[in-house]
């Protein structure tokens, strides 16, 4: 199909270069340079979508990133389906494949706009008031009829293969925005040879001289200049130019992030990212965000070929192409005028200009005149012809009376005026007042360091916007610490200026009226919905526009939110700014969570972090667990073993012969200097100042309200120097707490604190045979019981490597941990393996460590405590140092409910059959027979398969549990209720005996 | 008031919605009242409603600094369950649940309730722990909340992310099949229409500067913006701001202020059929009835009464999503904001009288008090009209910091709500 | 992203190298174990939670490691100073 609407000799692009789409599965021809949306235009294809509420038919409206209606899905492929993306900003590119949105059977046919139809019933806010009878009914049939009708596009089923790039960037000059007033405000910054960037949305820079057709700079077209402007920025090498980047989010200190579309106007990306994320810490920011045209509110102002005049002129000036073959124009402002000048030298019959304002005048009107053009002052559109594309507009004088007229038209340029784009000031937290003779939102007090210049900041004209804009950035520069010179400013030798415009509902759609005269397009909110919203008490504009949902479509409200803002205050007879004006909330546009998510995907999305013997693991079929960021081998399957019987198997190998663990995610920090004990004795319970050199004591830390934080063995390695180990969990913590009171509470005391924990690899050898696995490789230590007894610790070497060698036991049997520098801590456990192959000794996991110590009723914190628990609950009085007069905690534990009577205490519990296993986490009650809600006593904080006591065995917090020994007590499940008796917590050889065993 | 209804709506629809009546009105402030709530959020909102209803306690004010539900009603993610640990937590958020399950009714507002489940998802052996033992205790509480296979827990929410592969497998989830969520604008105008029907007087734009005291102490009104106020009682409902008013009655409070944020991405057909959160990867998501996805997780780092945040939280926020949603990376963030939520040190709410005679605090929520909204205004307004805490709230007290009886929650499931 | 001034290193950095630590100028009493509930409370427990200045804490975790103090203001988030541990709460502020 021909490109009909594409005028042979107009436009930028070169229209030799062609490429081929498909929208709604029909192929069409487009040329390179073009957006999606000037290449449906091209081929005369207004309709493109459907609106969110009422299925209303819907066109092009703008030619930029505002745009509320043309929004598509773009299909690269099967996993690259992207929805709610603007025909606007979309680039063309040779196989793009577009399908619209929101429709059903087809765009041309929808069954949903019966809800057009239906629509006095469906005005704002309806929902509220019905859908509540029957009651079960809003389950069953309302909310899945209102959820199935919402949304817009389809969300991907599949995992996206594309990657998205990430960026951190520093500058002293910031530009965000490249029209004329950005890019003057960065040739000047940029002559001071500071770093400075420029970021526009659009794929090249020149903003609004795309479609400013009368513009002159330098002697230059006005686009010409931008790009030789720009060409000049790129080639300094304290510049960079970023296009096709929006800034979207404007933080604290000049933090700005921006969002690059790397690829996605690529036929062939490549290897090329998707998209990328900048995050620019600027000095000075300059913000030339330019403003965006409002449309006209009027009755059926949203028919598919109504569009801003401003869009329809860079469809024609930038793209060469006609938004319609006989087009009309409805202003209350001169930019139109514009667009009807520009289409009627182009050969586009241009059948009338209406205009809201009584007498209009000036250099444009007079020049539309003079083209032969019909000017309707003082009238405004009242009706529009046409369904899936207008045909007709019906004029009528603004004050009433006869004089109605039709005019056919197939397009209609619409300009109530220009509203500056303040969105990125607003975020910076700056305050916008109104300027009432200008009915503009303008930045008032800045809370940054930065200076909006242009359109944004209320300057008309291309003359003074670039005047404005070259001495901000040279006054940024300057501030930001750099020298500018004497660079010729650019010289504007001709330029459009436009005048004021309207905010709110022309004739035809004035208070009263039941017309449907859209202020925002997207989620269908006209008029009558914002009147009805203040009628019904809804006075702050935050209400409106919740009520209506004005502002909140994909657009956020860039065309829409003036005009409501206005008929809000008009029916509540206030001034504009006393209603308010809705929060900017970033981002500016729509930003891909990739682009935020950048790397941090899949494996990236968090650090792993290994252990050195974990090939080892790995190489021996281990399985791993994931605790915190570690992975730990969690059980070693031999061939057909399931869990139960892999760590069966361990359990009873370690107390029969002996087993290896890799112990070494347990954080380790050394505690150093003439005060260390002192330090000691404030952050542990127990006391530590006669704690001998080479003697290892259990700790229980607390926070300062008494419950138990962490614990650990502590080794003394010499008087000033202990050896503190943590949960693996409470590494960063632990030392973090420890620096805390170090630093700011006991800053006299003589100690260093270093984290050891990844320069220790730590390898647990438990079990009768520990020793003789170890001996043959230790060298300078005396292994004896008599020389190095339980709870001991020494320096050595073993496999000819330093080691700090702890004789100490979670499993109940003799045992020792070597510590050895990490490097060595895989070759280390190889000859210790080997050694152990020996007298049959295996290698076991996590699973089976909780097992042993569960057995000899070893507490984890962090499962058999949880934050509320205090020594004496868990039967830990004996490590609460009882003549000390200080540590953390101390005063915490002396709290009334902390010494009160039938408080949770562990105990241990055994099933009345023996090979029932407890559910960890299950509910332990006194009496089973009470209704629900029960009165549960405790919680089963830990229950295995105990292989070595052939029998179940648990842990559990119960009330007053310890004076509970020998009840009977219930845990009920689903189905069925288990008997319990209430027991000590050690399983096995209570008496101790095999820790020298 | 008049009533809302089908039959309304064509009535209306035929004289193009000229006749509805004001949701509520904007009256000017008396000079005294009985009662004087302070923050028109939801819960305060509905506290006034409650008096009215339910204790006949009509001449109340209720003071807005800003625009009525504009706080942490309108900004949170609106998420409601009760699967809590704690008997006492348990307690409230369930008489909460309880009274969402009719609220649409009881107010004639569409509050649109919707009870499509909340699903908490486990990653490891201890989230496995924790989430079992929350759901024995709440079946022995009479609260629903059940155990899912990563594979049921997919059956539930299709796009939900189950490979082993992943950084983070799911190895299991609870679901709460009453949890949900909620139109959260609706409950503050619902609340506000039921009060001012009543003749509770709601009064926006209206900041409270002090509290003023007799000479036994006890509150004798507050001074205003628009001048001072009369009141019997006070009743503080200002959640981010809470320590500021309480502060002017010298309560000295046991709360940090931290900024909250939250995201909705663009509006897509259904795909989230119900809440999914995870505490380990740490971030939640919900599809609204618009059909825009809802996503939030924990708070920023520092104090903040600023309402904004910083992007590398989002960041975080996201990336969480992303793990365990890896389709949804083309889908784009529509909107970012911030609210300020108060945090007590045990994550758990106060709902109680105070030292000072005749005044009363509701705060503390932190990150989680949208879901208990009717539940807490309901027990409030029982424990101003009686000057005794209801039963319910009995055991959210401020001095349980002094006496160690806290009620511990996070302790239990290491990230909050 | 806040920039916050070490005041060991003596540079501006961002907020990710640094960890929040509460408020600042809550000694520990040195007669802790003698103290009453009530003091408990107060000490552990409440807070200014003052909206406008906010005398806090901040440990400078991923770089010298160093606890530090400052001054902001919690309705803009706007650093007033920073200072180092120890030193006396300032009587008078910059620009303020």
């Amino acid at each position: 199909m021909a490109e009909s609407f594409r005028l042979p000799g107009r436009g930028r692009l070169a229209q030799a270069r062609t490429a081929r789409f498909t929208f709604d599965g029909k192929s069409y021809g487009g040329v390179a340079g073009d957006t999606l949306a000037s290449a449906l235009l091209a081929n005369g294809v207004h309709l493109v979508g459907r609106s969110f509420k009422y299925h209303r038919p819907r066109g092009i409206l703008s030619a930029g990133a505002e745009e509320p209606n043309a929004l598509v899905g773009i299909h690269r492929d099967a996993s690259r389906k992207t929805p709610n993306v603007r025909a606007t900003v979309q680039e063309l590119y040779d196989g793009l494949t577009a399908v619209s949105q929101n429709r059903w059977p087809s765009l041309g046919f929808d069954v949903g706009a019966v809800n057009d139809l239906a629509s006095p019933f469906f005005s704002a806010g309806f929902y509220y008031k019905t859908f509540m009878w029957p009651k079960a009914a809003w389950k069953s049939l309302y909310e899945p009829f209102i959820r199935s009708a919402a949304g817009l596009g389809v969300a991907p089923d599949q995992s996206d293969p594309d990657h998205y790039a990430a960026r951190f960037a520093h500058c002293e000059v910031l530009v965000l925005g490249g029209g004329a007033a950005g890019l003057a405000a960065a040739l000047a910054a940029a002559e001071s040879g500071l770093r400075v960037i420029i970021c526009d949305e659009q794929a090249e820079l020149g903003g609004s001289l795309r479609f400013e057709s009368g513009a002159a700079i330098d002697g230059q077209n006005g686009w010409d200049w931008a790009q030789a402007a720009a060409a000049r920025l790129a080639a300094m090498d304290n510049v960079r130019v970023l296009t096709r980047t929006t800034a979207f989010g404007y933080y604290l200190q000049n933090f700005v992030a921006l969002a690059e579309r790397v690829s996605d106007h690529l036929s062939s990306p490549g290897g090329l990212p998707r998209e990328r994320l900048w995050q620019v810490r600027a000095k000075r920011v300059v913000l030339a965000t330019g403003s965006i045209e409002r449309h006209m509110v009027f009755p059926d102002n949203d028919r598919p070929g109504v569009m801003l005049a401003s869009a329809a002129r860079t469809y024609l000036n930038h793209y060469g192409v006609a938004v319609g073959k006989n087009v009309g124009v409805y202003t209350a402002n001169d930019s139109a005028y514009a667009g009807a000048i520009d289409l009627k030298k182009a050969g586009v019959n241009v059948a009338a200009i209406v205009d809201l304002r009584d007498n209009p005048s000036g250099p444009m009107v007079d020049e539309a005149r003079a083209l032969g053009i019909e000017i309707h002052g003082g009238r405004g559109v009242v009706r529009v012809g046409g369904r899936l594309r207008v045909s007709s507009i019906t004029v009528k004088p603004r004050t009433g009376g006869d004089g109605e007229r039709t005019i056919a038209v197939d397009a209609l340029l619409v300009s109530a005026g220009w509203t500056p784009s303040v969105h990125l000031f607003s975020q910076s937290r700056g305050k916008v007042t109104f300027n009432d003779e200008v009915k503009r939102f303008l930045p008032g007090t800045y809370a940054q360091d930065c200076i909006s210049v242009g359109a944004c900041n209320g300057t008309d004209g291309l003359a003074a916007t670039i005047d404005e804009a070259y001495a901000a950035g040279a006054k940024a520069a300057r501030e930001a610490g750099g020298k500018t010179g004497k660079a010729a400013k650019p010289k504007v030798e001709a330029s459009e200026s436009w005048s004021r415009g309207m905010l709110g509902a022309g004739p035809g759609a004035e208070a009263g009226t039941t017309v449907k005269a859209f202020v925002d397009f997207q989620n269908d909110v006209t008029a009558k919905d914002i009147r009805q919203a203040v009628r019904e008490g809804m006075q702050s504009i935050e209400h409106v526009k919740r009520f209506t949902t004005n502002g909140m479509a994909t657009d956020q409200g860039k065309t829409s939110n003036m005009h409501g803002l206005a008929i809000a205050a008009e029916e509540l007879g206030k001034a504009v700014p006393e209603v308010g004006l809705t929060t900017f909330r970033a981002p500016y546009t729509p930003v891909t969570f990739g682009t935020i998510v950048g790397h941090a995907r899949g494996k990236l999305f968090d650090p792993t972090r290994r252990t050195a013997m974990h090939g080892w693991a790995e190489r021996h079929g281990a399985v791993f667990e994931d605790v915190g960021q570690w992975k730990r081998a969690w059980y070693f399957p031999q061939r057909g073993e399931d869990m139960h019987a892999a760590v069966n198997r361990e359990c009873v190998t370690v107390r029969k012969s002996a087993g290896l663990f890799d112990a070494s995610t347990l954080g380790k920090i050394e505690v150093v200097g003439p005060d260390a004990a002192a330090f000691m004795e404030l952050m542990y319970t127990n006391p530590w100042q006669k704690l001998e050199a080479g003697r290892c004591r259990y700790g229980v830390m607390l926070r300062e309200d008494g419950f138990i934080y962490d614990d650990g063995v502590v080794g003394r390695l010499a008087e000033d120097r202990f050896h503190v180990t943590t949960t693996t969990g409470g590494a960063a913590r632990v030392m973090n707490h420890m620096e805390d009171y170090l630093q700011t509470e006991f800053p006299h005391l003589k100690v260093w604190l270093t984290s050891i924990s990844e320069q220790w690899a730590v390898i647990a050898v438990q079990g009768p045979k520990s020793r003789d696995i170890i001996a043959p490789l230790v060298e300078g230590i005396d292994l004896s019981d008599e020389a190095m007894p339980h709870m001991s610790v020494r320096e050595g070497r073993i496999c000819g490597v330093p080691t700090r060698l702890f004789r100490m036991s979670f499993s109940g049997e003799r045992g020792f941990e070597v510590n050895v520098p990490a490097d060595y801590g895989e070759a280390v456990w190889e000859a210790l393996w080997a050694q152990g192959r020996k007298h049959d000794a295996c290698a076991y996991g996590t699973e089976t460590m909780h097992v042993l110590r569960a057995e000899k009723g070893y507490i984890i914190v962090g499962q058999d405590t949880d934050g509320t628990v205090t020594p004496n609950d868990a039967g830990l009085d004996w490590a609460v140092g009882k003549k000390k007069t200080d540590f953390v905690g101390i005063r915490g534990l002396k709290r009334p409910d902390l010494v009160a009577e039938g408080r949770r205490q562990l105990v241990g519990l055994r099933t009345r059959h023996p090979d029932v296993v407890l559910e960890e986490g299950a509910q332990i009650v006194a009496d089973p027979k009470l209704p629900v809600p029960m009165k549960m006593i405790g919680h089963v904080t830990s229950s295995y398969w105990s292989e070595n006591c052939g029998r179940s065995i648990a842990l559990a917090l119960v009330e007053g549990g310890r004076k509970r020994m020998g009840e009977t007590l219930y845990v009920p499940m689903p189905d069925r209720t288990i008997e319990v008796e209430v027991t000590g917590m050690v399983f096995f050889d209570e008496k101790g005996e095999r820790l020298n065993g | 008031m008049k009533k809302y209804s089908v039959f309304a709506i064509a009535r209306e629809a035929m004289r193009g919605h000229r006749g509805w009546e004001q949701q509520w009105t904007s009256p000017e402030p008396k000079a005294e009242y009985d009662v004087v709530i302070v923050g028109a959020g939801g819960h305060g909102l509905g506290t006034a409603y409650y008096l009215a209803k339910e204790h006949g306690i009509t001449n109340v004010a209720v003071l807005e600094k800003g625009w009525l539900g504009g706080g942490n009603t309108g900004r949170n993610t609106t998420i409601i369950r009760s699967n809590y640990l704690y008997d006492e937590s348990a307690g409230i958020y369930d008489h909460a649940l309880k009274l969402w399950d009719g609220l649409s009714q009881d107010l004639n507002y569409n509050v649109m309730y919707s009870a499509r489940g909340v699903m908490m998802l486990a990653h490891n052996v201890h989230d496995v722990q924790s989430l079992k033992r929350h759901v024995h205790a709440n079946r022995l509480n009479g609260i629903d909340n059940e155990w899912l296979t990563p594979e049921q827990a997919k059956d539930y929410c299709p796009p939900l992310n189950i490979s082993r592969d992943a950084r983070y497998p799911v190895v299991g989830a609870s679901l709460q099949r009453r949890g949900g969520t909620a139109r959260h604008d609706a409950v503050a105008w619902g609340y506000a229409r039921g009060a001012s029907a009543r003749g509770v007087h709601i009064i926006q734009n209206c900041e409270v500067t002090g509290i003023r005291r007799g000479p036994n102490g006890a509150v004798t009104g507050v001074e205003t913006s628009r001048g001072f106020i009369g009141a019997k009682k006070i009743g503080v409902v200002a959640a981010g701001n809470t320590s500021v008013v309480m502060n002017m009655a010298d309560v000295r409070m046991p709360l940090e202020s931290y900024p909250l944020q939250a995201l909705v991405s663009e509006p897509i057909k259904p795909v989230v059929p119900c809440v999914v959160m995870s505490n380990t990867v740490h971030a939640y998501i919900s599809q609204s009835d618009k059909g825009e996805l809802v996503i939030g997780a924990g708070t920023d780092q520092y104090y903040s009464y600023s309402q904004a945040g910083a992007l590398h939280n989002l960041e975080h926020t996201l990336d969480a999503i992303c793990e365990m949603f890896p389709v949804f990376t083309r889908m784009k963030m529509l909107r970012s904001w911030g609210g300020v939520v108060d945090v007590t040190p045990d994550r758990s709410p106060i709902l109680a009288k105070t030292p000072v005679g005749g005044l009363y605090v509701n705060c503390g929520w932190g990150t989680g008090g949208f879901k208990a909204t009717p539940g807490s205004a309901h027990v409030f307004a029982h424990t101003i009209a009686r000057d005794e805490p209801h039963p319910i709230n009995a055991p959210f007290t401020l001095d349980r910091f002094r006496t160690g009886r806290l009620i511990d929650e996070a302790a239990a499931a290491a990230v909050a709500h | 992203m806040l920039l916050i001034r070490c005041p060991y290193c003596e540079e501006e950095r961002p907020e990710i190298e640094f960890r929040h630590a509460g408020e600042a100028h809550v000694a520990r009493p040195t007669d802790i174990a003698s103290i009453s509930d009530e003091e408990f409370e107060t000490f552990f427990f409440i807070r200014a939670n003052t909206r406008g200045t906010v005398y806090e804490r901040w440990r400078h975790v991923h770089g010298c490691a160093r606890f530090f103090n400052a001054v902001r203001d919690s309705m803009s988030d706007r650093f007033i100073m920073t200072y180092k541990a120890g030193d006396p709460k300032p009587k008078k502020l910059p620009g303020v």
